[in-house]
Formats: C-alpha cells, structure tokens, sequence
C-alpha cells in the first residue's frame, strides 16, 4: 500500500486537514460578515440583511455574488503584478496561523511546539500586502494607508508580544496545546489581568478595527489600502481581515481564557469545539461591540498609546510575573 | 490667496486632493492639501462645483417665484432661508406681519435650527468614526422633519415662510404634537452627553483642534456657532432682533476656548436652547391671520433693503435691490453663512495632521449648497 509509507501518509493527513481548515475558516468568515452586520445594526437602532434567507443569512452568498461578477478594474498608472498580487497574499498570509490553533484535543493541522512563536511570526507578514496594496495602487489615499499600517503594526507588534512572554512563562511551554492544558483549572485571565488588557487593545489593533481601522478610516482616507479595489480583489482584502479577527479571537481564547476548557470538567472532543468557538463568538461580540460605540483615534494618539502606554505596562506585567514565579 | 500648485513641493511633500468626492466633505468641497506624511502644510479650499447661480437666476423670476429657489442654499435649514427673503420683501413694501404669523414663524425657524443641529451631531459623529451616532442624529432629526412636514407638506424644502406671514396657518393637532415631541427630545438627548462626554477618545479627538481666537475670528468675517465657541457672544437673535425674539427669553451659549469640543457644545446647548424658545412660544401663540394681505404680484417700490436674520449656521442675510418697474427684483445678493466660514477654514486649519483636518471640517458645520449658492 502506498499509505504504509510515512511521508505519504503525513502528506495525506496535512492536504485533508488543510481543506478541512480552510472550508471551515471560510464559513466561520461568512458567518461572521451577516453576524457583524447584524450586531451592528442593533446598536444603530437598524435591522441590518434581512432580505435574502430567513434573518438574512443567505447576504454573505448574495455578496459574494455580487463581487464575483463585478468588472475587475486595474488602474491604468498601477503597478499590475504587485496590485493583482496584493489581495491573494493577503488572503495566503492570513491563512498561515490557522494551521496551528487547536480548535479541540487533537484537533490542530500541526501542533508545533513553537505554535505561538509561530503564529507572532506569520501574523506579522500581514502588513506586507496592505503595503503591496498601497504602493502598487498608485494612489495618494492608499499610499497614506499603507503608511499607516507599517507605523500601526511597528508600534502595536511589540507590546503583543511583550503581553504574550507572561502567559509562556506561566504556562513554561510555547506549544499551544500545552497552554491550554496548563489553564485546565484556572483562566490566566485571572493570573495575568495586566497582560490581558495589553494584548486585547494590541490584538484589536493589529486587525485595524475601530478605534484603530486608520489604515482605512473611511472619513479621511475614502477607503484607505483598498481604495482602488474592487471586485474579487476587494472581496479577498475583506476575507483577510475577517480571518484576522477569528485568528485574533482564538488567540485570546487560548491564552487567556483557558482555550476549551471549562473549570473542573472534563469534555468530549465535540464539547471541547462547541466551547472553543463559542468563546471565540464572544469575543468577537465583544469586538464588534466596541466598532459599534467608538470614534476612530487619530495616528498621534495611537503611536503614543503604543509606544508610551502599552510597551511599558507590558514590561511591568513582565516583571511581575517574573518575581512572583521566583517566590 | 496663495495658489498651492505654485508652492514648490518639496522632497517628502505631495498634493492630496481631499474631494470633490469624498465622505467628509458633505457635499462637492474639494481641499487642495499640501501634505507632508500626515501633516496638512497647506488647505486651499476649491468651490463651485455646486454653482447654480441663483442670484442671477433671482433677477429672472418674479419675486414670489424665487423663493422655492431660496429653500435650496442651504438646504439642512430651508426654513432659516425663507426668513431673511421675506423679511427682505416685507421691509421693501411696508407689509406688517401678523403676531400669529411671526409666532409661527419663530417656532419653525427654531425646530429647523433643532434639526439642522442634529444633523451636525450625526456627521460629526460619522466623520469621527462613530457611525453609530449618524443613526441616532438622523433618528431624532426625523422627529422634527416629521413636524416640519405636518405645516409645509415638505420634508427638506418648503418655501413655508411666505412674504407677509407664512403659508399656511398650523394644522390641527400640530401644537400637541410638537409639544409632546419636545418632552420626549431631551431624554435621547442624555444618550448624547453620555455618548460623547463620557468618551475619552471623542474628547481627546476634539480639544485643542483648531483653535480660534475671537479677534481673529471677528477680523474674519466668522459668525454663528463658531463664533460664539469662541466666546463673542453675537447672536442676531439678541443684537438685532427681527421677528418676536425680543419678547422670549433665552440665552446665547458661549464657550471660551475656541477649539472644535467648544463648537460641539456651544450647538448641544443651542438644541436645548431651542426647545425653550420653541415652548414659550408655544405658550403665547396668539389667535389671528397667519398672513397679511399682500397682492398677487409683488411690485415692491424702488429702493434697497438689507435683511440679517441668525441661521443655524451663522448669519445670514439679503441684499435685495429694486427697481420699482418690473416685477423681478432688480440685484440680489446672498451673505451665507458657510462661504464666509470655509473661506476663514484654512486660517485656523492649517499645520494639523490628516485626520484632525477632517474633524476640524466636520465642526465648522457648512453646507455646500450654501457655499456655492
């Protein structure tokens, strides 16, 4: 049998995980796009897609439609490799984390024992296609987006990190599945409070979302990076950032909020799913939430909160941590 | 004015056209910025694009055919329009207005300053950022529209202020309506304060955002809510009252410090201001014509007339200038509010980064309808 070989084998199990993943991703995406739209419009006092499907649920497959069959425009001073380049990156690069947030016991494409230095990693690429995006566009309005994400995510990529280093040292492992199986009992949440502010206004930061969306603050920049998109190169930019935020939200999940698990019980695998993307929903809510009650800060006060603010709260969490695990 | 194509740009600074079309210019404005990374060096406002010359078209209509015209300078406050025009009309001729028509008319000019607040709150909001509050803006804005649709029958252009008195007299039912609608405003209006007041982000976007003295601001031609943000408390309501407002009480909100957060609150103050004026006179609305009687055609004497009424957005006035022969008014000339205000924009705009540029432009509240007349 050409299975009895090893290789063959690990190649199979990765191609059917990834599909697995990706569809998955996908739907969770499209979900999310009616969900958001939906949420939000309760907080404007609006009923948001209520037309296509019963409550609206059929929008996203009616948008993604509609996207398709737009004309796809290239303006004609753009730089066409890196402007056509620009969205399928983003799409790629946004799907690179995926691989290593284990959704349940033994559900993770790959558990790498540096998963979490893996996902800083890959995460970090994300500023690469805005940039493509904002340059290749050759446009004066994306140009000042793209500009916006490098200050963005020099100035929030530090303090991620640095409210991270708490929950590793904690945990004493860089492996995802070990964090979550050293929160069995108790939330770090609850261990590192300062470390989870840190990293939840860091995280919101890194997908752009209000009050940090200035790389695309539609009342100065029209529409920021993706001003000259349209189309299915728009609609991947949107997928991007929608898979953004369910990475972001697992994340926190994992490290602050014990992953799958629930206290002082013990769950099946399908249990342990139900739990991990419901948690991952609230906190989505909770995001959502604050896109539907905050004004948009402007690029002074971010990088001052960022460099001035949060980098040292996340080294004094650092340092607490440090002096109360050597008691 | 420095044309900004003729500065030489420099190494690391580039033009941004900010419009014709874009989301925070309310209209067809377009700013020619000179912009080093995020920094605004230079603001040119460009205007125009909405010119349909409706001076020169005044001298082609009859005096009565003009007025739907003026409903669409500024076209948020269509009432506030009306007022100067037939005031100008009135003055010309001699006509006394009736007391029942001028409590009207005071009542609509305020809920139209009502509305048209509103609606600065909402995009305000939006151009902040905050889309949530545009909704909540439009939503109490509706209120008022739908009184203001009850006496004209329009939602946004009446021509209701008619010369002589108004259109039509007040429909059964309007006085409970509207009263019951003012009670019922100020509860969503502490959704605001909280919504705003309490929001370190919204505050920090808005103070010390081009600040403005009131020396400065007088020396350039700046009237209205802006202003009075500065602390000059001019407000033609108080300083050279036309219709009835001498006879209600109210007082001109002022703030000191001449910073966007100061024009926020000197036009929050004015919403409840109004509802005050609009309730006492509400209180003492007398019985009687809500028109004088005025001919068919107006041939008004020679003569010119200079009327200065306080719009939402400041002062506006009339120059009407006629003839005594035709039935067209001879010249007409338009003082808005909004051309005088963005022209003084640069002024006390420029050096700011991007995204305070646009806050900054979102306060100073104009209404290219108005600009481009």
């Amino acid at each position: 049998m050409i299975l009895d070989n090893p290789l063959v084998l690990a190649l199979v199990k990765g191609i059917v995980g990834v599909i697995i993943l990706i569809s998955f991703i996908s739907l969770n995406v499209l979900f999310l796009t009616w969900y958001e739209r939906k949420v939000i419009a309760r907080i404007q006092v609006r009923y948001g897609p209520n037309r296509a499907g019963k409550f609206g649920l059929l929008q996203p497959l009616a948008d993604t439609a509609k996207l398709l069959a737009k004309e796809d425009i290239v303006p004609e001073k753009a730089d066409r490799a890196v402007f056509t380049f620009a969205p399928a990156t983003a799409f790629a690069v946004a799907l690179l984390p995926t691989m290593a947030i284990p959704f349940a016991s033994g559900l993770i494409v790959s558990d790498l024992n540096i998963g979490i230095l893996y996902i800083i990693a890959v995460s970090s690429l994300a500023t690469i296609p805005v940039i493509m995006g904002g340059w290749g566009s050759n446009n004066k309005y994306t140009l000042l987006g793209g500009m916006r994400t490098i200050a963005q995510s020099i100035s929030y990529e530090i303090p991620f990190v640095l409210s991270i280093i708490g929950v590793v040292a904690l945990a004493g492992s860089l492996s995802m599945v070990q964090i979550i199986n050293a929160q069995t009992n108790i939330w770090y949440v609850f261990l590192q409070p300062l470390g989870f502010v840190v990293f939840f206004i860091a995280m919101i930061a890194e997908t752009s979302r209000i009050p940090f969306d200035l790389p695309e603050s539609e009342s100065e920049l029209v529409a920021g990076f993706h001003t000259e998109y349209s189309g299915m190169k728009f609609a991947m930019f949107l997928f991007a950032e929608y898979i953004h935020m369910v990475v972001a939200s697992a994340l926190l999940v994992i490290l602050f909020f014990g992953g799958w698990n629930i206290p002082f019980i013990t769950l099946p695998v399908i249990a342990q799913a139900v739990v991990f993307i419901g948690k991952m929903y609230v906190v989505m809510t909770v995001m959502i939430w604050i896109r539907g009650t905050l004004p948009r800060i402007t690029i002074v006060q971010m990088t001052s909160i960022g460099w001035k603010v949060l980098i040292p709260l996340a080294l004094l969490n650092i340092m607490i941590t440090g002096i109360f695990m050597s008691l | 004015m420095v044309q900004i194509s003729e500065i030489p740009t420099g190494p690391n600074e580039m033009i941004l056209n900010l419009g014709p079309q874009h989301p925070s210019t309310h209209g067809v404005c377009r700013l020619v910025l000179r912009t080093d990374g995020e920094k605004v060096l230079n603001i040119e406002p460009v205007i125009g694009y909405l010119h349909r010359g409706i001076e020169k078209l005044a001298e082609n209509r009859t005096y009565i055919q003009f007025l739907p015209l003026t409903d669409r300078l500024d076209y948020v406050a269509a009432m506030g329009n009306n007022m100067p025009y037939a005031m100008a009309i009135e003055d010309l001729m001699e006509i006394e207005v009736p007391e029942r028509a001028e409590y009207i008319r005071v009542i609509m000019l305020e809920l139209q300053r009502l509305a048209s607040h509103l609606l600065f709150v909402a995009t305000f909001g939006a151009d902040l950022g905050a889309w949530t509050v545009l909704m909540y803006g439009f939503r109490e804005r509706e209120r008022i529209l739908d009184l203001l649709e009850m006496v004209s029958g329009g939602r946004l252009l009446y021509s209701y202020i008619y010369p002589g008195g108004v259109r039509y007299d007040l429909p059964e039912g309007f006085v409970e309506k509207c009263r019951k609608t003012l009670k019922e405003l100020p509860k969503y209006f502490e959704d605001y304060n909280d919504y705003f007041y309490s929001n370190e982000i919204f505050l920090k976007r808005c103070e010390g955002v081009g600040v403005l003295k009131a020396e400065d601001a007088i020396n350039l031609g700046i009237t209205g809510p802006i202003l009075r943000a500065c602390g000059a408390p001019h407000d033609l309501r108080k300083d050279d009252p036309y219709s009835i407002y001498d006879q209600l009480d109210f007082k001109v909100i002022t703030e000191k410090e001449g910073d966007t957060l100061a024009r926020f609150n000197v036009r929050m103050g004015e919403i409840y201001e109004s509802i005050n004026i609009v309730n006492q006179a509400l209180d003492s609305l007398p019985e009687g014509d809500f028109r004088a009687k005025v001919p068919k055609v107006l041939k008004p004497p020679p003569g010119a007339v200079y009327s200065r009424t306080e719009a939402p957005r400041g002062e506006l006035s009339i120059y009407l200038l006629s003839d005594g022969e035709s039935k067209n008014p001879y010249r007409l000339k338009i003082r808005s509010p909004s051309f005088c205000n963005l022209s003084a924009f640069p002024f006390f705009a420029e050096g700011d980064i991007l995204a305070n540029v646009v806050a900054n432009f979102a306060g100073i509240d104009i209404v290219l309808g108005d600009v481009d007349r």
